[in-house]
């Protein structure tokens, strides 16, 4: 089914995806050991990644009240701080979050008192003495779990879910309003923190002009968290300063050019998605037509701003009419933040070196993500010189989006989603050399 | 033990054994709750070697299971099972684990304690996952006092590190038991060893961690020898008080008034930190510290506490009052009346009885609600005339509030204020409201309005019922709407028994007799059900002559419903009239109130 998440736990070793049907597929990799230690990068499967587990995490539902269906699409996997031998993982489709614990069990109790393992019952004459059930090792078995539901929070959709650095609590946002959750509790009313930890519903829904389209916490500050709004502004709030983050801390904007304002102005200035980078320091963002990053100490406008396919621009009228205009594009930081990708179509993303500022597009297919295949990199014709293999922005796909993809955690590999497809792309050689 | 001879008390112990892991959890669980009898069965020897290793593997089952498996196995000395269930994620099964771990290690020799379950806090400690190591903080505290120096110095060590663990959750754990360790730990290293972890915790980067360190605070303070406590806690409890994170200072109001910190430093430096809470910039510190004045205020040094209320807490309260935020006021509300006590009839009347006037006409009527059900604080020290003035119109208004949930909580506080008003005034001011919400619109408040006739008539007694209430409550039986004549019926069943047998019969059950003619099918299959609970109140003259034959009538009714109860109240009135000892095992009076409909 269609792919609608992408997302790497916290060593990178699994990856989670989220469908369409309501269905998470989790990916492991495999373990390096297993192949000769000695040929590790000449090996073909060493590293690669495998279905480890499927599941259904969400079923389609139906809103009585309001005679609204629920779809069953998962919208965000999040995957919590691993805790035991265990997995964690928060997975939510427009309007309830779960929590799943992935576990593994190798070891199968066996023998009876009153039958045999068939299960046929024995003669109690026969049996003279106790029989304690022994573990006998079995094959490997993955075990999912639901393990708790946070139904009820949200009247809009969710959009985000992000685990705090706590480990305790996490938020998810809809249009209108972030809630904060104890993991361990799922009835809000239990919760420390008021739940509505922002709100901007306003009286009356006429008046409604700007809606929260995404939100995270700081991946080391427990209080501060960030959320974007369709207006094009991020804003930053701090919860040690009040219950209620109704008052941001700082304003994240960049002041509108009043020569090039247009229609389609707003729409094309509405943020997609916010990431912070590991380091905590800047912000990515994207909007239709830029990836754009923000320093936490620089309210003014962002640092640096990335044309992802700024040949578009002229064809916002059409991309309006087929309601392409809308879609939601992710974007991701590398390990160590210095590159940044997002998505764009045609099957293409995007990846910009933030040291030269360079960008290369590349393309997602089938042949590529054949192992020791070469990522192609492609151009849009866009004018000038036009060369071989270039690609005109007529003959652009829309319907080949890429908008949701992974970076893993520390090294170069990144997950992309390409509508039914998922490619996984490793650097093998060089790992600090991706981009080029 | 096991029996060789095949003899039939093995049986019910193989069941269990194999339902130890039968697929319906509820038979798993009571496998589990039953142990002790396995164990016994199996004996010592195979208990260890057998069951053992089955149950320490046994950490995939349900929550419930689990924390089931955890508090039984502190009634054995296994600890293997326990160290693997210290580990699972679920906190309810790891605290129970580390409930029963403590528990057993109470049953260890300091020998055995050394060499058995000192091992397994180390473990535990240094354990991969933060599950484990936040296991282990809990019990530190029950070896230390019981094992040798070394292991002492072991142990100190081992905490020392879970404080500055990496992940915030361990830091969590350790500083919520900080002030627990610190109980078994020697004068000097409280001095040397906790204050600088409870320093350094209290300045965690994370405001999670720092409000714990803030509950340590209260067992430490009271730890450390008075002169100690301005160098060693002040500090960071002041810190504690004007942390940039609310939620830190949401705990110090929360735990203010616990520490017995002597009166100096009380003077000196909570006072004026108590006071910047109640005026803090977040509403819910304000309403914590609001919540804790009384309390706060009881705790003031004798000598000098009302001059440091007057000058210093009032001044704060007043301001409180007219707070923007509800749930401060509420918050005050539900306190401020105990200040009264503490100050005397003289401030109360001059400084107080200002604030509760203003408090009983405030916008909100969570406020109003909380100053009238408190009433009984004030009415000791100034009587409560000084305040009725103001009292009756704040009780009109909540009582006519368009919030039905308003005048339902209003109604819950009048058997009380009868009380503290006295019948007089009762009679003069607030009956007629009374009588008001029998015919209010929502069923939730007639309800409230019957039972709430039934206790008054329980605190004035039978005659004023006779006097005041029965009559309006009968008239209403001719009521042309069905729902108030209902209403009688449900009046005459709470209030039959406070009446007592005279009434019963000579007033009320001619008129419940009257409505069986009803024309509502509703009024008749009640009446039904009304002369089955005034019965037993009744004689048994009456019974049989007056009630019996209604009954009968009413089991013949073209309703269904009508003949359904009308006939379970003949087998239930003849059940009585064969029973003369009947009174004694009728259904208690509240069970009545919930069956009124």
């Amino acid at each position: 089914d269609v792919i609608s998440t992408v997302e790497f736990n916290q060593t990178g070793d699994l990856l989670a995806t989220g469908d369409k049907g309501g269905r998470v597929v989790i990916f492991q990799r495999e373990t390096e050991s297993k192949g000769e230690s000695e040929e590790v990068g000449e090996t073909g499967d060493s590293g690669e990644y495998n279905v480890y587990s499927t599941f259904q995490s969400h079923e389609p539902d139906f809103d009585y009240l309001k005679s609204l269906e629920i779809e069953e699409k998962i919208n965000k996997i999040r995957w919590l701080p691993q805790q035991n031998a265990a997995h964690f993982l928060l997975s939510t489709n427009d309007k309830t979050i779960k929590l799943w614990k992935v576990s593994e069990r190798d070891k199968r109790p066996e023998g009876y008192n009153l039958k045999d393992e068939e299960g046929r019952l024995k003669d109690i004459s026969t049996i003279t003495s106790l029989q304690v059930p022994v573990l006998k090792p079995t094959d490997l078995m993955v075990e999912v779990r639901p393990r708790r539901v946070f139904s009820n929070g949200h009247t809009y959709h969710v959009n985000s879910i992000s685990v705090n650095s706590d480990g305790e609590t996490y938020l998810s946002a809809d249009d209108l309003r972030i809630n904060m959750w104890h993991l361990g509790i799922t009835d809000r009313s239990f919760s420390i923190l008021p739940n509505n930890i922002v709100d901007i519903k306003p009286a009356n829904m006429e008046d409604l002009t700007e809606v929260i389209t995404a939100a995270e916490f700081h991946p080391h500050h427990c209080h501060l968290f960030v959320y974007s709004s369709s207006k094009g502004t991020l804003r930053l709030c701090d919860m040690r300063a009040s219950a209620l983050c109704d008052r941001h801390t700082k304003l994240f904007e960049e002041p509108e050019d009043p020569g090039s304002r247009s229609f389609f102005s707003e729409i094309i200035s509405s943020v997609s998605d916010v990431k912070f980078s590991h380091s905590g320091r800047y912000l990515l963002t994207r909007d239709y037509l830029t990836a754009k990053v923000w320093d936490l100490n620089m309210d003014k406008g962002p640092v640096e701003t990335y044309q992802v396919h700024e040949y578009l621009r002229s064809k916002l009228c059409s991309l309006y009419e087929n309601d392409c205009i809308f879609d939601k594009f992710e974007c991701v930081w590398n390990s160590s933040d210095s590159v940044i990708m997002t998505g764009a179509y045609n099957s293409f993303f995007r990846m910009f070196d933030r040291e030269t500022g360079r960008g290369v597009t590349l393309e997602a297919w089938r042949e590529s993500s054949k192992p020791r295949a070469v990522l192609r990199t492609r151009r849009v014709y866009n004018g000038g010189k036009r060369r071989r293999g270039d690609v005109g922005v007529d003959s652009l796909d829309f319907t080949k989006k890429i908008l949701h993809m992974a970076w893993h955690p520390s090294e170069n590999i990144i997950a992309i989603a390409a509508t039914n497809n998922l490619y996984i792309f490793q650097d093998r050689v060089n790992p600090e050399a991706q981009v080029q | 033990m096991a029996g060789a001879d095949g003899d039939d008390s093995l049986y019910p112990i193989a069941v269990l054994i194999d339902e130890l892991r039968n697929e319906d959890v509820q038979l798993r669980l009571n496998s589990i709750k039953k142990l002790s009898t396995i164990a016994l069965a199996l004996g010592v020897e195979r208990t260890r070697t057998e069951l053992l290793p089955f149950l320490t593997d046994t950490i995939y089952d349900e929550d419930e299971v689990l924390l089931a498996l955890a508090e039984q196995l502190g009634n054995f000395t296994m600890l293997p099972p326990l160290e693997s269930l210290a580990t699972v994620e679920e906190t309810v099964v790891r605290d129970k684990a580390v409930e029963s771990l403590r528990k057993i290690s109470q049953e260890h020799s300091p020998v055995d304690l050394e060499v058995h379950f000192e091992p397994l806090v180390k473990r535990l400690a240094s354990g991969d996952w933060f599950t484990s190591r936040t296991s282990a903080c809990g019990l530190f505290s029950v070896c230390y006092p019981r094992v040798s120096s070394t292991v002492k110095a072991e142990i100190r060590q081992h905490f020392r590190t879970l404080c500055s663990d990496d992940t915030p959750m361990v830091r969590r754990a350790a500083a919520s038991k900080l002030g627990e360790f610190a109980k078994v730990l020697e004068l000097d290293y409280v001095k040397s060893d906790i204050i600088s972890l409870f320093t350094a915790l209290a300045s965690d980067e994370q405001d999670s961690v720092r409000l714990l360190a803030v509950e340590a605070c209260v067992s430490i303070a009271t730890l450390l020898p008075q002169e100690d406590l301005e160098t060693l806690v002040m500090p960071t409890l002041r810190q504690a008080a004007e942390d940039k994170s609310w939620r830190v200072r949401y705990m110090v109001a929360d735990k203010f008034s616990e520490k017995a910190v002597g009166p100096e430093i009380t003077k000196n430096d909570l006072v004026p930190a108590f006071q910047n809470l109640l005026k803090d910039c977040e509403a819910e510190v304000r309403a914590a510290a609001a919540n804790k004045v009384k309390e706060f205020c009881e705790n003031l040094p004798e000598d000098n506490r009302e001059q440091i209320i007057m000058t210093h807490i009032l001044p704060c309260v007043k301001e409180l009052v007219s707070d923007t935020n509800q749930h401060v006021k509420s918050a005050l509300a539900s306190v401020i009346m105990g200040l009264s006590t503490i100050l005397g009839k003289d401030n109360t009347i001059e400084h107080l009885l200002p604030l509760f006037l203003a408090q009983l006409k405030d916008e909100c009527p969570e406020v109003r609600l909380n100053i009238i059900s408190n009433l009984d604080c004030v009415n000791e020290v100034i009587g409560i005339r000084q305040l009725s003035q103001s009292l009756l119109p704040a009780i009109v208004e909540l009582a006519e509030d368009a919030k039905w949930r308003v005048r339902l909580a209003i109604i819950e506080y009048m058997p009380l204020l009868a009380g503290q008003l006295g019948v007089e005034f009762f009679d003069e001011k607030l009956n007629t409201l009374c009588m008001a919400w029998l015919i209010d619109h929502v069923y939730a408040i007639r309800e409230a309005a019957t039972c709430n006739l039934m206790k008054l008539v329980e605190k004035f007694g039978a005659e004023w019922a006779q006097n005041t209430i029965v009559p309006k409550v009968l008239g209403m039986a001719n009521d042309p709407n069905y729902l108030h004549r209902m209403t009688t019926l449900f009046c005459i069943n709470a209030l039959s028994e406070a009446c007592g047998q005279d009434i019963t019969t000579k007033q009320m059950l001619p008129v419940v007799l009257k409505m069986s003619n009803d024309q509502v099918a509703n009024v008749r299959f009640n009446v039904a059900k009304s002369l089955q609970k005034i019965g037993p109140v009744l004689d048994s003259n009456a019974l049989q002559t007056e009630v019996k034959p209604v009954l009968e009538k009413l089991a013949t009714d073209t309703d269904m419903d009508v003949k359904y109860f009308a006939q379970e109240a003949i087998s239930d009135v003849k059940l009585r009239s064969t029973n003369q000892s009947s009174a004694q095992d009728r259904p208690p009076l509240a069970a009545l109130q919930n069956k009124v409909f």
